[in-house]
């Protein structure tokens, strides 16, 4: 009835290693989100240079606004389509199919429009960021800026983050208003609802500040954490290739699940009664 | 690209989200309805406002002539305290009454005003007597199924 304490010993050693691994993940989450706020403050406090250079974040709206409108349209659109079709098969059942305009236009303005949006701004601009950086940091031009004394923050970091934040709530409303006009094809040019209740019961229903502008303060705050997001993966990347493609996919993941989250909280804060 | 051809696509880029948000807001949304025109305040105790709700529509003869400001409860006469925002435009006998409507079976609520015969019309502030509470389909079921039930036990 001797314990022997061999097995014991490595058993608690096991265990002091998975604590350990514990400890050192909650750490470096810490770590991370800090880091993150401090870009974030950085960021901020340099604001200053959008007013003194506006030329540098106009360069960024053009490059994050206008070069991702096409896939934000097009995806608008077939939205609409699909949100007429299927809203209309469901409201045909109770003969409501008037209410059609205010199902298509609540759902676009309040959630699909900014949440959709936000997730192909990750997709379309946000890697691109990532990998603009990254790659700027792989080739040390961030470092020879600083040799220079250019402040990269200031000068790469905060146009981009202010051109985010600028474009998405008008690729947000782009998107909005391409979709209802996609609904109101499907629903009064194919089906054939009459075009006098898809309107009015749509104007009826949506109000312009529950609605309308609730939907472009989501697709602000998705905006700059969108952009926040991607211009810290880029900023912290391990400087390889490997590093350079381990942010870029981040970015994607990070900036969905956190879009995602913050949806649902600003959509309880915001509709609830 | 030239500087000059950067600057008129980000115009342009810009004055679409612009565009974006007036339509939703014009043609999508009722900020059509919202009237910058002179209102009038006056006031209406409701035993049961049912489901109405702050900028319901006050339609007289089916027409909107006003909005209701906001809804509170008064814990002197234990009612329900209603005011009302009557667009200036239009004016009512002192004697007028409102009800709680609704539109459609299961619709909006909203509150219809019947004008009555007075020589003096409702000024700012004044308070309407005549009301009518929002009719609660419940209570209606009750009434209707015990009736019928009287009936039934004759």
């Amino acid at each position: 009835m001797s314990p022997s304490p061999q097995p014991n010993g490595s058993v608690m050693q096991a265990g002091v290693r998975q604590v350990r691994a514990l400890g050192r993940w909650l750490i470096e989450l810490i770590m991370g989100l800090g880091a993150f706020a401090r870009l974030f403050a950085q960021i901020l406090a340099r604001s200053g240079v959008v007013l003194r250079r506006p030329r540098l974040t106009a360069q960024q709206i053009h490059f994050i606004g206008n070069h991702s409108l096409l896939i934000i349209g097009v995806s608008g659109l077939f939205v609409g389509f699909v949100l007429g079709l299927q809203g209309y098969y469901t409201l045909n059942r109770y003969g409501s199919e008037e209410a059609l305009g205010l199902l298509v236009t609540l759902s676009l303005t309040r959630e699909l429009g900014p949440v959709v949006t936000a997730l192909l701004f990750a997709g379309r601009a946000g890697t691109s960021l990532t990998a603009e950086i990254g790659l700027m940091k792989a080739g040390e031009q961030l470092a020879a800026m600083e040799v220079m004394a250019v402040d990269p923050i200031r000068r790469v970091l905060t146009p981009r983050f202010w051109g985010g934040v600028i474009a998405m709530p008008i690729l947000a409303a782009v998107f909005s208003m391409v979709g209802v006009l996609g609904g109101w094809f499907v629903g009064v040019i194919l089906i054939g609802i009459d075009p006098g209740a898809f309107w009015s019961q749509m104007q009826s229903g949506v109000d312009v500040v529950d609605d309308v502008l609730n939907g472009v303060i989501k697709s602000v705050v998705f905006g700059a954490v969108v952009t926040l997001i991607a211009l810290y993966q880029g900023w912290t990347t391990r400087a390889t290739p490997e590093g350079v493609s381990r942010a870029t996919t981040r970015t994607v993941v990070d900036g969905a699940l956190a879009v995602l989250g913050l949806d649902f909280l600003m959509t309880a804060l915001m509709f609830a009664q | 690209m030239t500087r000059d051809k950067t600057d008129f696509l980000v115009g342009l880029f810009i004055l679409l989200g612009l565009l974006a948000l007036v339509f939703l807001a014009l043609r999508a949304g009722n900020m059509s309805s919202f009237t910058f025109a002179s209102t009038y305040k006056v006031q209406a105790y409701f035993d049961n406002v049912g489901g109405l709700k702050v900028r319901a529509p006050i339609k007289s003869s089916g027409v909107v002539v006003g909005r209701v400001s906001s809804i509170g409860f008064d814990n002197q006469r234990f009612q329900a305290l209603v005011s009302m925002d009557l667009e200036s435009a239009y004016e009512f006998p002192a004697d007028s009454s409102v009800a709680i409507l609704t539109s459609g079976l299961l619709g909006e609520q909203y509150i219809g005003l019947t004008p009555g015969g007075d020589d003096k019309n409702l000024a700012n502030g004044s308070t309407i007597g005549f009301t009518q509470s929002a009719v609660v389909l419940e209570d209606l079921i009750s009434k209707f199924l015990y009736s019928s039930a009287e009936g039934a036990g004759k």
